[in-house]
This record gives C-alpha cells, structure tokens and sequence, in this order.
C-alpha cells in the first residue's frame, strides 16, 4: 500500500468516526426528547388526574353547599364533569395540544393560555434576576472560601450558606422590606410600579438567597477539588500570579458542575417567585395561580400548574443535550 | 451548632404542651391592645384585634407539629417502602416507581401543594397533611433506593436468601434495619421542611381555618409591617428557627449514628 493511500484510508476513517460522533450526538439529543415529551404527556395526565383522584367534589369547591343544583348542573357539564372519563381526557389533551389549556372557568370568553403568557414575562424578569443576583454573590463567596480554606471568610461563609438555607422566603421578603423599603428608605415598597428596575432588587435576593447559598457551597466544593488538581499546582509552581491561577485554571473547570445545580434549583426559584410575588404585590403566574386559587378556577390553576412544570422539563432537556455536546462520556451512559 | 438538639426538644415540648401553658386563648380579643409591643401582661406583644402573640405561638406549635409529623411519618412509610420494594426488585418495578417519582418531581413542591389544595372545598387538617405527602415520599423514596441497590449485594442478605428466606422476611429484616440510620437523618430535615411548607400555606392563606398558625401570624405581622414590625419579626423567627434547628439536629444525627465519620473525626 502506497504512503498515500494509507493516507486517504485515515482521512476516511477520520471521516467515518467523525460522522458516528455526530450520528451519536443526535441519537443522543433524540432519545433525550422523546424522554422529555413523555414525562410532559405524563404532567398531563398527573394534572388532569388530580381533579378526579383528590377526595372530596370539585363542584363544592367551586360553588360553595348552598348552591342550587340547577347551577350545580351548569357547571358540571361547563367543566365537562358529566362526561366519561375518556372523553374528559381527550378533550384536556384536545386543549393542551391546540395550545389554549382551555378556558378560565371565571372569565369564560379567555383562554387560560392567553391569561398565561399576559404576566409570564413578569415572572421570567423576576426569575433571572434572582438568578444573576445568586451567582453574583455565590461564585466570589465559593472561590473565597476555597482558596482560604478553613480560614474566618470559609467560616462565615458556610455560616451564612447555612443561615441563607434556613430563612424562609416568606420572613426574608418582609425583613428586606423593613430594612431597606421602610428604614433606609432606598429601595420601593410592595405595591409600587413592579414594572421598575429597582422594584425587582428586593423580590430578586427573597427569590435567590436560599439559591445563593446552595450555589456558594457547590462553587466551594468544586473549587477545592478543581484547586487541588496537578495542573493547578504546575501553573502556580510557574509562577502565575495568584488571581490568574484561581479564575482561569480553578473556575472555569469548576464551573460546569455550578451550573448544572443552578439548572436543578429551578423548581425552588419557580416555588419562590410564587410566595414572593404575593410578598411583594407583583404581577405574574405566581399571583394568577393563588388568584386562581381562591377562586377555584380550576382550569386556570392546572393550567398555571402545567406550564410550570413543563418549563422544568424543558430547561432540564436543555441543559441534558449542552451536556452531552460539552462531555461525550456523557452521551454513553 | 450545638443548639439543634435542644431547640428541636423545645419545639416538640410546646407541641405537646403548648396550649396548656399558652397564657390566653389564641383567640381571645383585646381591642384595646391592638399590636401592643411585648409587655408583663403579653410576653411577646399582640397581633390583630389583641390577640396574644405568644399563645398564638403555642397554639400554632401543636398545629405544626401534628402536620410535620404526620407528613414526615406518611412520606417516611410510604417511600421507604417503595424504595425498598424498587430497589430490591429491580427491572420494571425500579423503572415504574422511579419514572412516577421524577414525574411528582417536575412539580415544584409548593405549586403541587397549592394544587391539590385547589381542588378541595375547605381545606383542613388532613388534606393539608395528604397535600404535603404527595411528593414528601420522593426523597425518602430514593434514599431508600439507593441504600437497597447496595444491600441487595450485601453477603448477609445473600446468606438469607440462600438460607431460603422469603422475600418479605429478608425486606422486613435484613433491608429495612439497615435503611434507618439514613432515613431517621433525613426525616430530621424533612421535619423542618414541613414545618417551613405548613407555614408558608398558611401565610398565603391556604392553611386549614384554624384559629393559631406560624404562618397566618406572620401574614397579619406583614400586612402592618412598616406600624407594627414585632409580630412579623417574632414569628418569622420562630419559623426560622425551627426550621434551622431541625436542619442541624439532621447533621448532627448524620455524624451520630454513622459510625465511619465518627471515627474520622
């Protein structure tokens, strides 16, 4: 065989592997949504389920025991109640799948998706806000604590990710409140334009203190084992100056394990923004869920209920296939 | 560090015999004290219509205690059992009970709660405690099941089952003994969890319409905040409190019961 040749069988081989790396990755990124478009079939039917598995008639919620059965009636068939089971679930399927999750059962001209997406972006604001506001304390507090391990800053920090764990939202909120809206007199009050950049700064740090504190701990325990590596040694016995070591050689390999904790926090950040909206009388699918609530408009709620979750599954889906393209070992397990 | 232990004790005592030692009713109105800040005749102040905040405290204690607790022993019970049985069984059984655990799990915990809530007409005691358990169990679920995965390996339980002893005996006594040191820690935590959960309800308003609750409290201190900042002040700290306490109490019992750390230290 000719130098050339033998060559052009590399090339090819090269090719080859190249092409099943790729073929592999989408394989991967497939069977991932086909895995997450089950799990939201399966919050479906979880959702519709709830209303028939929970003890107790739907309709007394609603109405009230002194309702008279002529109107007991018209809500029934009006919630489709008086319908087979079956057929009570296609039509929930019917209304998920068109994308209108059904009609507020209180204002009966909308379309609980309508009302949805009027005050997500509000939420949406709130949410990424806390986030920025946890990985801005929690990313310096963690490599702090890391590169003086075991000195007064590692204590206090561990102190304060324990105390940021144990407080809960609903006394955080009015204690900020207190302290900066009433006192220091710097920052809005409930009830102000929540439209207003500064209006979010509070809510913000109720939503992400407990995020924070989970975050710095992780960020402290990545760094450590990221600090202790050889490479981190050799690049300090060359004489880097310290900083250099600690955020190009330290946090940037201990940062994608940070991340993927902050991606599996979102179920807290999306129960806090609910109790914190309501804290701080701001729009947002926190506040027509518990409005929803208090008047058992039912749809509306399983719609709230829906849409959260399905935000869970696919952040999660999300972050599975950047994964998988970051780290192939991960695409084999 | 040290006052997990004892502050958790003292949760459990004003539980058991707080309304007998509350010095009013939790309900008795004084208008003319309205929002009183703490004095001889009121330890810790009033709240709405006078009423005494430290009896609403010790009231409240019963009511979150009776609700973490039987919470924490449905969830214990049921996801140990199940993680166990996942565990040990493996194949389709593990796959289904783990597929419908991360499904309640797509469900923040809060949202769930409100949910199931939504659909009852007046909430009360027992469905607040069946709403808290539909994904309290999760946890418990896959410690249990994790633990399991590594037993069912073990030489002493092979030893039984070679022995020839059926399923459920080697389950009842060779699996479950050895899950407890894990779960008991865990249900520490979870403790807190529930007390925090119970309070957070019922600040939204969602609790069972009893009289006294942590959390209806710290509702009506934060309505009058920028007047009457105390009752807020005062039972926002008990909630935290608590809950922290149960928090390192779970650690401490980590370190205590297993006996590797202890010898490392």
């Amino acid at each position: 065989m000719t130098a050339a040749a033998a060559e052009q069988g590399g090339g090819n081989a090269q090719r080859a592997s190249r092409l099943s790396a790729l073929h592999g990755t989408f394989a991967y990124a497939a069977l991932r949504i086909v895995r997450a478009l089950v799990t939201v079939w399966g919050v479906v039917t979880l959702v519709f389920l709830l209303v028939h598995v929970i003890p107790g008639d739907p309709i007394d919620a609603i109405l009230g025991d002194q309702a008279s059965s002529a109107d007991r009636v018209a809500l029934r068939r009006a919630l489709r109640l008086d319908q087979p089971l079956a057929a009570q679930y296609a039509a929930f399927l019917g209304d998920t799948l068109d994308g209108s999750l059904g009609h507020s059962y209180r204002q009966r001209d909308r379309e609980v998706s309508a009302m949805i997406a009027e005050v997500a972006p509000h939420t949406a604001r709130l949410a990424l806000a806390a986030m920025l506001i946890a990985l801005g304390i929690a990313l310096p507090l963690g490599i702090l604590a890391a590169a003086r391990r075991g000195s007064g800053w590692d204590r206090a920090a561990s102190s304060l990710g324990m105390l940021g764990l144990a407080i809960p939202n609903i006394w955080l909120g009015p204690l900020l409140v207190l302290a900066f809206g009433v006192k220091l007199r710097i920052l809005p009050l409930p009830g102000d334009d929540p439209t207003a950049l500064l209006a979010l700064v509070l809510p913000a740090l109720t939503v992400g203190t407990a995020l924070t504190a989970v975050l710095a701990r992780q960020t402290r325990a990545a760094m450590i084992e990221t600090l202790g590596q050889q490479y981190v040694l050799a690049a300090t016995a060359r004489g880097l100056p310290r900083m250099r070591v600690l955020l190009d050689y330290g946090l940037r390999n201990a940062l994608l394990p940070v991340l993927t904790v902050s991606a599996a926090q979102l179920s807290g950040l999306l129960s806090g923004a609910v109790i914190t909206e309501k804290i701080f009388e701001r729009p947002g699918i926190g506040t027509l869920f518990l409005e929803a609530f208090f008047d058992r408009d039912i749809p509306v709620v399983q719609g709230c209920v829906l849409v959260i979750a399905t935000i869970y599954v696919a952040v999660n889906l999300l972050l599975d296939i950047a994964y998988g393209l970051a780290d192939p070992r991960v695409r084999l397990s | 560090m040290r006052f997990g232990v004892p502050v958790m004790l003292l949760f459990v005592a004003a539980a058991l015999f707080g309304p007998l030692l509350a010095p009013h009713a939790p309900d008795a109105i004084d208008l003319s004290a309205q929002f009183a800040l703490p004095s001889r005749a009121h330890w810790l102040g009033t709240a709405d219509n006078g009423v005494d905040v430290l009896s609403v405290l010790l009231h409240g204690a019963r009511l979150a205690g009776v609700i973490a607790l039987c919470t924490v022993g449905i969830s214990l019970v049921l996801g140990s059992a199940l993680g166990a049985f996942a565990g040990y069984r493996g194949g389709r059984i593990d796959h289904a009970i783990t597929g419908f655990a991360d499904l309640v799990q797509a469900f923040p915990s809060i949202v769930l709660n409100i949910a199931i809530l939504a659909l009852v007409a007046e909430p009360g005691l027992s469905h607040m405690i069946l709403a808290l358990s539909a994904n309290g169990w999760v946890i418990f679920m896959r410690i249990a099941r994790a633990q399991t995965l590594v037993l069912r390996e073990a030489e002493f339980v092979h030893a039984a089952r070679l022995l020839g002893a059926p399923e459920r005996h080697v389950l009842t006594h060779h699996v479950l003994p050895n899950l407890a040191s894990a779960l008991i820690v865990q249900a520490s935590a979870a403790l807190g969890g529930a007390v925090l959960a119970e309070s957070t309800l019922s600040f939204l308003g969602l609790g069972p319409g009893v009289a006294a609750s942590w959390g209806a409290l710290l509702d009506q201190g934060s309505a009058v905040l920028l007047r009457f900042p105390h009752v807020a002040l005062i039972a926002g700290g008990v909630i935290a409190i608590t809950v922290l306490a149960c928090n390192i109490t779970g650690d401490y019992l980590r370190d205590a019961l297993d006996p590797k750390l202890k010898h490392r230290s």
